[in-house]
């Protein structure tokens, strides 16, 4: 007999994730999943393993063990035809955008068709012009990158990241550096294209506001290690001294044991001090 | 996907099934620039259509647009609350006549 309300199928699977540069562990035993037309929020602090996390769940690196799972397929076990296919079902907007200078903006949002698809160019254009009204740029196409704001290239770099309709859209940091107005808008895009094109979508970021306003659930990175997943109601209720802190915007520094700090600063000191003769 | 063009009382009638991709919509273009080219008023039944990504509802744009430069009325039929929403996206809800049930558009545009 099956259940009533199946749970949502996962689209992406982490098990038990380590992540080694060179001698610093940046991910430790990190398992969670994205299930279908979920928003999913990465957040922590910097040097917390989200972006390493983000990076490894669009396949762009390989973990040091463990194994991730998109939409089924074992990312370490697809040949290259089927990392291909598989690119073709992801979008992803970029931090700082990432848009090609030397081309228009409906050149660099068309890229990702000229590339997969086979498409009449009629439609490709229509579909791009599509797109800009979804992000609130209609007109914009023969517009160069420059020519457009902080705000408006995150936009563009959105309309680029869906122009497939991806089953599964990465977004690395939107609100960054945009102003609270701008910001809240691409928030309101974010659940519009969730809502209409049913896509799973992953945001990473540091903005508390944007996480409660757009976030199905919630993980909480911190020091590699997983140190919540849950919902947002659920975050707010959580009585961890960390994820107060988190919710209380507390810095680093401000909830710092000195003792521990100064043992961060002073271990190994005197052995780097003997072998350079100080 | 498949799909069939027939003339029903003066209009002709393109109905597609099935899903609209990336894959498809090509096939599915192809069908709806063929059944405006017939010259007289077109209504695409799409109560078979369970998805429709962005390339399908640009290849229904296009044929509005052929249409109304050729002076045919070009209407959507019996669409699922799924493809309304792809349209409502981009606005499309507004561009677009669109019939809850093929009987109605037919009733007016034929």
């Amino acid at each position: 007999m099956t259940p009533a309300n199946p749970a949502p199928a996962k689209v992406i699977e982490v098990n038990d994730l380590v992540t080694h540069y060179g001698e610093r562990k940046i991910l430790n035993a990190v398992s969670m999943d994205v299930r279908d037309g979920e928003i999913m929020v990465i957040m922590g602090g910097s040097g917390s393993g989200k972006s390493t996390l983000l990076r490894q769940m669009m396949a762009l690196e390989q973990a040091t063990s463990g194994s991730i799972k998109l939409m089924g397929q074992d990312v370490d076990k697809m040949n290259i035809r089927e990392m291909f296919e598989f690119r073709k079902k992801i979008g992803v907007a970029f931090q700082g955008g990432a848009l090609f200078s030397s081309m228009t903006v409906g050149e660099n949002i068309m890229l990702p068709l000229v590339e997969h698809t086979k498409l009449d160019s009629k439609t490709m254009e229509i579909m791009v012009r599509m797109k800009l009204q979804v992000v609130d740029l209609a007109g914009f196409e023969n517009l160069m990158p420059s020519e457009l704001s902080g705000g408006m290239v995150k936009r563009a770099a959105f309309a680029r990241a869906i122009i497939m309709d991806p089953k599964i859209l990465f977004c690395d940091e939107p609100s960054a550096g945009l102003d609270p107005v701008i910001a809240s808008a691409l928030d309101d895009l974010i659940l519009r294209m969730r809502d209409a094109l049913g896509m799973s979508i992953i945001v990473v970021t540091h903005e508390l506001e944007s996480a409660f306003k757009i976030a199905d659930r919630i993980t909480v990175l911190d020091k590699g290690t997983i140190l919540f997943i849950g919902t947002v109601d659920e975050l707010r209720s959580s009585n961890k001294v960390r994820i107060q802190n988190l919710l209380n915007r507390r810095t680093e520094e401000e909830t710092l044991d000195p003792d521990e700090y100064l043992r961060r600063l002073t271990s190994g000191v005197e052995e780097i001090a003997g072998n350079t003769g100080l | 996907m498949k799909y069939e063009i027939k003339e029903v009382n003066g209009v002709i009638v393109v109905t597609i099934e099935g899903d609209v991709d990336l894959q498809s919509s090509p096939e599915a273009r192809k069908a709806l620039l063929d059944g405006v080219g017939r010259k007289m008023p077109v209504l695409v039944d799409l109560a078979g259509v369970g998805y429709i990504d962005s390339s399908g509802v640009a290849s229904l744009v296009e044929s509005l647009q052929t249409a109304r430069k050729n002076g045919q009325e070009f209407a959507l039929a019996a669409i699922s609350e799924g493809t309304r929403r792809v349209l409502s996206l981009a606005r499309l809800d507004k561009v677009f006549t669109i019939f809850d049930a093929l009987q109605d558009g037919l009733k007016k545009l034929g």
